[in-house]
């Protein structure tokens, strides 16, 4: 392996949701908080979603971290609006699926961009940064 | 000092990782291990495995000499009065816990300080967090420098008194700062405290005379120094281990025990509950002797130019912020701007290029830094100066790499 394998991981529509994130920022009036963070190196996220009648109609997140906890996050909450809680933690099990290599099929279950983090799978030590926003998301729709 | 024979009695060294030759640049993290070492413990499975301390048969002999001897090697390598100061334990972790648990709870009351660093490992910070809060004493920081380092002065404006610890790495594992240790024990003795080393970065790198520092404990780590993971040291002054109570209860401790109440073995068994880490420090023990046989002068003089080289290329480096004092330790941490250093540490380990990222386990460091994480090149008696060649061509092509996709 060399750095050209490295594009297996940074692909380029990660790079740009890691530059622009969409959904960086802070939901006015009630939302669902959610803090978490990743003990082992240091990223943390705060999501937050607006949720009615179990459809997430609005999803935003602040943190630090690296490219892929950022972009993750990024694509998780353009992926969730819209959607519901039952389906938002369905994707999340999905996702869960493709870190550990397994393919899903991410156009049925409408995930956007998210595709383009399947390359992580092959980076073992990087999938925790991957499912930290998923994960933040999940905590959130069990005490929704 | 040769160091291509050194590098090559550690086997791992002599791999290649993502199709590049290793350069392991993480040894502040674990160093790795010696042939003599890897002999030393397989020997011991192989030849002598039995139970210490109690057998009457010919291994359990064996093995009770060896575990014994390699206290004694411990007490030699420290230069500590009597073996019986030498306590075996998990690592530095767990030695540190024991002094938090054992003296500072019986010692410490409701107005009393413990004194601390913001340097601290969080082994040498939660534990007094923790016997602060079980006993109501207070635990206070000495402010660092902004180049990362301590003054006496401040030492001496800190420790009051009233306190009653004072806990202190010798090497920080982030910045490379050395502390002076023996200046900041005879300050905590005159104000009437017990002084508490840290030594997990200083053991594998500098001579250590706890005669001559004069501290009260002293706890390091094997898996840092050559040895096996598993096993380490805490080392106490005699008079103040008599008066411990052990902190673990069970089997190898004790003296007497009768239906409602037990005594304790004498020093140091008395704190080795259960069946000891004896491969740990059979391999401590080969480690000990690996190091001797090449003399730590000239493992601290290799790394120092090390140090000194890394500093000076790393610096060459558009857009690299490096952290820590001008006079450091063999380890530099530093950032490249625009690159979480998780990601430098996934390009540099796609060149075979192994360096550790996160907060260290020093988060009120990261905080004092004003950073979330950093990465950290850390350097050892098998480096050389190709290794930190080849990390900064490693973070010249990170750099260009992550300037493009972006």
């Amino acid at each position: 392996m060399s750095f050209s394998n490295l594009d297996t991981l940074y692909r380029q529509v990660i790079m740009d949701h890691y530059k622009n994130p969409r959904n960086r920022g802070q939901i006015e009036g009630d939302s669902l908080t959610i803090d978490m963070n990743n003990p082992t190196c240091g990223d943390r996220i705060q999501l937050q979603m607006q949720v009615e009648n179990g459809i997430v109609k609005d999803a935003k997140f602040e943190g630090e971290g690296c490219s892929i906890s950022m972009s993750s996050a990024s694509m998780m909450t353009q992926a969730i609006k819209g959607k519901s809680l039952e389906q938002a933690v369905k994707m999340s099990r999905a996702f869960s699926e493709m870190m550990l290599g397994n393919e899903i099929d991410t156009e049925e279950l409408d995930m956007g961009d998210i595709e383009a983090l399947q390359g992580v799978s092959k980076f073992p030590a990087r999938i925790k940064c991957a499912t930290l926003a998923w994960k933040a998301m999940e905590k959130g729709a069990l005490e929704d | 000092m040769d160091v291509k024979a050194i590098k090559e009695q550690f086997p791992i060294l002599n791999q290649e990782v993502n199709g590049h030759p290793l350069v392991y640049l993480d040894s502040s993290a674990t160093s790795q291990k010696p042939l003599s070492v890897i002999e030393a413990v397989n020997t011991y499975y192989r030849e002598d495995n039995s139970n210490v301390h109690r057998g009457v048969h010919t291994l359990g002999t064996r093995a009770t000499d060896k575990y014994e001897g390699a206290r004694e090697k411990v007490r030699a390598f420290i230069n500590a009065s009597s073996a019986a100061e030498i306590i075996f334990t998990r690592g530095t972790t767990t030695a540190i816990n024991l002094v938090a648990s054992s003296y500072g709870r019986a010692n410490l009351k409701p107005g009393d300080e413990i004194v601390i660093t913001p340097m601290e490992h969080h082994s040498n910070i939660i534990p007094w967090q923790q016997a602060a809060k079980a006993t109501g004493a207070t635990l206070k920081y000495i402010p660092l420098q902004s180049d990362g380092t301590i003054t006496l002065e401040a030492v001496r404006e800190t420790v009051t008194a009233n306190t009653k610890i004072v806990a202190m790495t010798q090497v920080s594992n982030v910045l490379g700062t050395i502390n002076p240790i023996k200046e900041v024990t005879k300050i905590a003795h005159e104000q009437g405290a017990v002084m508490v080393v840290d030594g997990a970065q200083g053991a594998p790198h500098l001579m250590v005379d706890v005669a001559d520092l004069d501290c009260d404990f002293y706890a390091f780590s094997g898996h840092k120094m050559c040895a096996p993971t598993g096993i380490g040291v805490l080392y106490g002054k005699r008079e103040l281990l008599e008066n411990m109570e052990p902190i673990e209860f069970g089997g190898e401790m004790i003296d007497f025990v009768n239906l409602y109440d037990s005594t304790w073995k004498e020093l140091p068994w008395k704190f080795e509950g259960g069946t000891p880490i004896i491969a740990g420090a059979i391999g401590l023990a080969a480690a000990i002797d690996f190091l001797n046989e090449i003399g730590h002068e000239n493992i601290l003089d290799h790394e120092q130019k090390l140090a000194d080289y890394a500093m000076e290329q790393l610096r060459t480096i558009d857009g690299i912020s490096i952290y820590g004092p001008e006079k450091r330790a063999g380890l530099v941490t530093f950032n490249l701007d625009d690159v979480h250093p998780h990601d430098t540490a996934t390009a540099l380990d796609a060149e075979g290029i192994a360096v550790r990222a996160g907060h260290h386990c020093a988060q009120p460091l990261m905080k004092w830094l004003d950073v979330t994480a950093t990465a950290r090149a850390s350097f050892y008696l098998y480096n050389t100066e190709e290794d930190i060649d080849r990390l900064v061509e490693g973070l010249l092509k990170t750099k260009e790499y992550f300037g493009n996709v972006f």
